[in-house]
């Protein structure tokens, strides 16, 4: 059988490399490897665990912020701290916030092209491609000169000789479906939402100083001070310019996003039959709605609600428990005593051990060990963590808004909800949420405003922030829902410096390698059975890998329990 | 004959080494005798096709140098990827992948003459710590570097190791610099670098087809030459001995100055409190967080802890006495001259995790 290798899968954050068996034009087995590693945690032993979010925070440019949240999170459990009420809002706005963005790039820039042909958009009528938008949404620019104009860009591009991104794209691929007129709609989009999403993340800007990696977070709150008879702090104008930035992202999602994913999933209906995957879903939950300032006793007002699936099985719903949670390094490049065993996240060892090739290299020998990433499982099963664990999530626990937003989606697309557990499954299930949470960013903000306007300008606890105050050894963990999946982060402080601190991340849930019993990993596992027209221009690889939304550089967390990493790790 | 060993005892006792002075000579070489011909060179290669082609490679990154660069004010992203370059290779956002990826680089790289991109850092320890295409970044950069006509490094990271350089640095990572020679490289510092600098330089490069005037650490004046703290909005406050004393307070509400919070504005080069960030929209200490020098080399290690005031943080960019320091800054009038003193030496020395964790065991017993 031939093994094609796709290194480096481009449009993700980070660097991946998929090794795959194709054989009658189907994927029979896939090995998914993270190529690349820092050491973040190592770098933070030994350091003020106040300052570990902006080193964790580093952890992904990408998701930025998401890192930072899970760690102060984690230091708060930790010591005991209770946040204020704006401070958890604020917190939240900035997730919600991320999220919406960060699910609008996936969509356009990261993914679209996997089934977009941009340069046949050339064919296209503007006449037609004008009738077209206007008949899948009210979306104000679709006029048949606005799309002539988007489509003389493109020519100016082709004409230039110098296609610059779009240099040796998959162009003209029998797997490409879309008539010329919907791949012009969708490049005309591609160049909205790129103007759009500079725009909107001015909400990190108001909220956190900038973006990418927002300067705000404190152990114990937020440093954004609130107060309406100052010029200084979070004030009217902020609160107005939020409004502002929160209408016009749900216009965008609900007249963009939401008409072209169902319009582009409407050509590729054969996708909600590959990808499944392994079929067993987590999430932690997010967003609560009942606010106490600490953040484990506010899951069951969770909007987002966690919650454990598995073999699909929507009728049994299950509560998620992080005790149950192991890491194996069996085919990752690292040591354990016992390599037949997982280790739960908190009493975890990272003993970096590379036995790959020595690069330049041709194939990763995956029979051995094969990836930086180690393989998370749950009562030692592999799990899917995201959007579409949290949608399945939510809709196994009764959540209404989703269960109706869901149910008219599938029904416009004449699906039922086994199409859901696929590659265009998860296309769906992200852009859904990004219509619930464009939803919901108003909400919180009306929160937010009414705390304020109320008079509370608490923004921080100050009680706990001299480390003087602190017990000698404390412990803790921290979750959320990244815009990628389940996050957790865990850490053990002791004398008032971080003794050891790992990272559980959604990218290593699904882009880790097989376990000790040989379970794939989710990546791994989506992929047999997915169809190869052209071994030499592997497009439906991309296809099924980019709906995950792979992100590499946080999947790969490592840790040193006992300051062992120095010495093992050697030049290869 | 040159009196080596004096050489080296005198760099010693500044506290520099061999190679910060190679830098300082490689620098002043450049501001002294060669910005004519090094335009030359760069425009007559980068402008051999009617867009300057260009290759960004990434490495040991978190791809937050890109996003950044995706916010791009003006020229917006689009407008720089569709008609002011050819951006033939960049793994977040091209179409191409795998085996095509590589083959629009290599073809780029045969023809010569493009301005290379590098964000994240290189591991030249544990060279199977970043890998693509089945090759190592060293490999790859030492490659995409030969017949580069100038070399920007985009964000601290690429520039000077940053993160993964961090104390004890566990995959030996480096900056673009300490593997690359003999090709002209801009630093365009930050974590991440501000979108409008990767914009103003883009756009200098197309107005002037040269390189901005940089600074020792080759850092464009334009953006790394004002430090933060004498630009800043919240100076006034500082200079009237008004500053935050916990967060949430009434000086943290009425934007007073956060150097008793562990602000890095003093001893940090960048021009934040100008542009902004985000469409001009807030920076750091507009928004009520200190800077944490995200400019400045090393700073993960040298302004650490974050939330300990300058003095007190073994971070500083000086040879002053930290003594001294604190002593000025405790006469309101002196504050000022505390400030200037902080950043005015070249590079400063670089300490070990073991001077720093005793340092602090000082301050916690102070």
């Amino acid at each position: 059988m031939a093994k094609i290798v796709v290194d480096p899968i481009t449009r993700i954050e980070g660097h991946l490399r998929i090794e795959a068996q194709v054989d009658g034009g189907r994927v029979a087995d896939a090995w998914s490897s993270s190529t690349m590693f820092r050491g973040i945690e190592i770098i933070l032993k030994g350091r003020d665990p106040r300052d570990a979010w902006l080193f964790t925070q580093r952890i992904c440019g990408v998701c930025t912020m998401v890192h930072a949240g899970a760690s102060v999170r984690a230091v708060e459990n930790a010591l005991g701290i209770a946040v204020p009420p704006n401070a958890q809002l604020i917190r939240q706005l900035i997730l919600g916030a991320q999220t919406i963005q960060d699910h609008v790039i996936h969509f356009y820039h990261l993914s679209a092209l996997d089934w977009v042909d941009a340069v046949n958009a050339l064919q296209a009528d503007p006449a037609k491609t004008a009738a077209t938008a206007q008949s899948i949404s009210e979306w104000p620019q679709s006029s048949a000169t606005y799309f002539r104009g988007v489509q003389q860009k493109l020519k100016a591009l082709a004409d230039s000789g110098q296609l610059s991104i779009l240099t040796n794209g998959y162009w003209g691929h029998p797997a490409y479906r879309l008539p010329p007129e919907v791949n012009l709609i969708a490049v005309a989009h591609y160049l909205e939402a790129l103007d759009w999403q500079r725009r909107f993340i001015q909400v990190h800007a108001i909220l956190g100083a900038k973006n990418p990696h927002p300067q705000t977070y404190l152990v114990g709150g937020v440093a954004r001070p609130v107060d309406l008879s100052s010029q200084a702090a979070l004030n009217d104008h902020d609160l107005a310019k939020m409004r502002e930035l929160f209408r016009e992202a749900a216009e965008l999602v609900n007249q963009l996003y939401l008409p072209d994913l169902k319009a582009i999933a409407s050509f590729y209906p054969e996708w909600t039959g590959y990808g499944a995957g392994v079929g067993n879903y987590l999430a932690y939950g997010d967003y609560p709605e009942t606010v106490t300032g600490r953040y484990a006793e506010e899951a069951p007002s969770f909007f987002l609600p966690g919650g454990v699936i598995f073999q699909r099985q929507l009728d049994k719903l299950q509560p998620v428990d992080p005790g149950k949670i192991t890491e194996y390094v069996t085919h990752s490049w690292y040591r354990y005593p016992d390599e037949g065993h997982g280790r739960q996240p908190i009493d975890g060892i990272t003993d970096p051990h590379y036995t790959g090739p020595e690069p330049p290299y041709d194939f990763l020998k995956t029979d051995g060990k094969y990836s930086w990433i180690k393989a998370p499982r749950y009562e030692e099963r592999p799990m899917e963590v995201g959007p579409l664990a949290r949608m399945l999530v939510a809709y196994a626990a009764g959540h209404q808004k989703v269960r109706a937003l869901t149910g008219q989606v599938l029904q416009d697309l004449k699906l039922d909800t086994t199409a859901l557990f696929s590659t265009l499954g998860r296309h769906a299930a992200r852009c859904l949420e990004t219509v619930l949470l464009a939803g919901k960013m108003e909400d919180l903000l009306d929160r937010l405003s009414t705390s304020i306007g109320h008079g509370d300008l608490r923004i921080h606890n100050n009680e706990y922030w001299d480390p003087a105050s602190w017990p000698k050894e404390a412990s803790g963990h921290g979750t959320l829902e990244a815009p990628r999946g389940a996050l957790g982060h865990w850490i053990r402080i002791k004398d008032r410096k971080i003794l050891n601190y790992q990272a559980v991340v959604p990218s290593t849930w699904n882009g880790g390698p097989r376990d000790a019993a040989g379970q794939r990993g989710p990546y791994e596992a989506a992929l047999v059975g997915t169809p190869v027209a052209d071994p030499e221009r592997p497009l439906e690889i991309l296809r099924t890998i980019h709906s995950f939304d792979p992100c590499m550089a946080c999947a790969v967390h490592l840790l040193d329990l006992r300051g062992r990493w120095r010495h093992a790790v050697r030049v290869v | 004959m040159t009196d080596t060993s004096s050489l080296q005892a005198a760099l010693a006792h500044h506290g520099l080494t061999r190679r910060d002075f190679l830098k300082f000579c490689s620098a002043l070489t450049t501001l002294l005798a060669l910005p004519g011909n090094a335009a030359a060179q760069i425009a007559a290669s980068l402008w051999r096709k009617p867009k300057p082609p260009v290759v960004y490679l990434e490495f040991q990154d978190c791809a937050g140098c890109t996003e950044s660069l995706l916010r791009s004010p003006s020229p917006t992203i689009a407008q720089i990827v569709l008609s002011d370059v050819s951006l033939n290779y960049h793994e977040t956002i091209m179409a191409a992948a795998g085996k095509q990826a590589e083959e629009a680089k290599q073809q780029t790289i045969r023809e010569g003459g493009y301005l290379l991109m590098v964000e994240g850092s290189i591991p030249v320890g544990t060279r199977a710590a970043c890998c693509i295409g089945g090759r190592s970044a060293v490999d790859l950069l030492k490659e995409a570097a030969a017949k580069a006509a100038a070399i920007v490094s985009v964000g601290n990271c690429a520039c000077f190791g940053n993160i993964p350089a961090a104390d004890p640095n566990p995959t030996g990572a480096v900056g673009v610099w300490d593997v690359v020679s003999g090709v002209s490289i801009v630093n365009m510092a930050g974590c991440p670098p501000n979108p409008a600098n990767l914009a103003a330089l883009v756009a200098h490069f197309i107005t002037f087809r040269d390189l901005p005037k940089m600074d020792n650490l080759n850092r464009p004046l334009f953006a790394y030459g004002g430090r933060i703290h004498d630009y800043c909005e919240r100076r006034a406050h500082f200079d009237a001995g008004r500053y935050v004393e916990a967060w949430g307070d009434e000086g943290h509400r009425l934007g007073w100055c956060l150097y008793k919070m562990g602000c890095k504005g003093p001893a940090t080069f960048h021009n934040c409190p100008s542009i902004r960030w985000n469409l001009a929209t807030s920076w750091p200490v507009g928004a009520g967080h200190g800077c944490v020098g995200c400019s400045e080399i090393r700073f993960w290690d040298r302004m650490t802890p974050f939330y300990e005031r300058l003095p007190e943080a073994a971070v500083i960019h000086t040879k002053v006495d930290l003594n001294s320091i604190a002593k000025w800054m405790a006469v309101a009038s002196a504050a000022g001259v505390a400030g200037h003193a902080v950043g005015s030496s070249i590079r400063g020395k670089l300490r070990s995790r073991d001077e720093r964790k005793k340092q602090q065991g000082e301050t916690r017993e102070k």
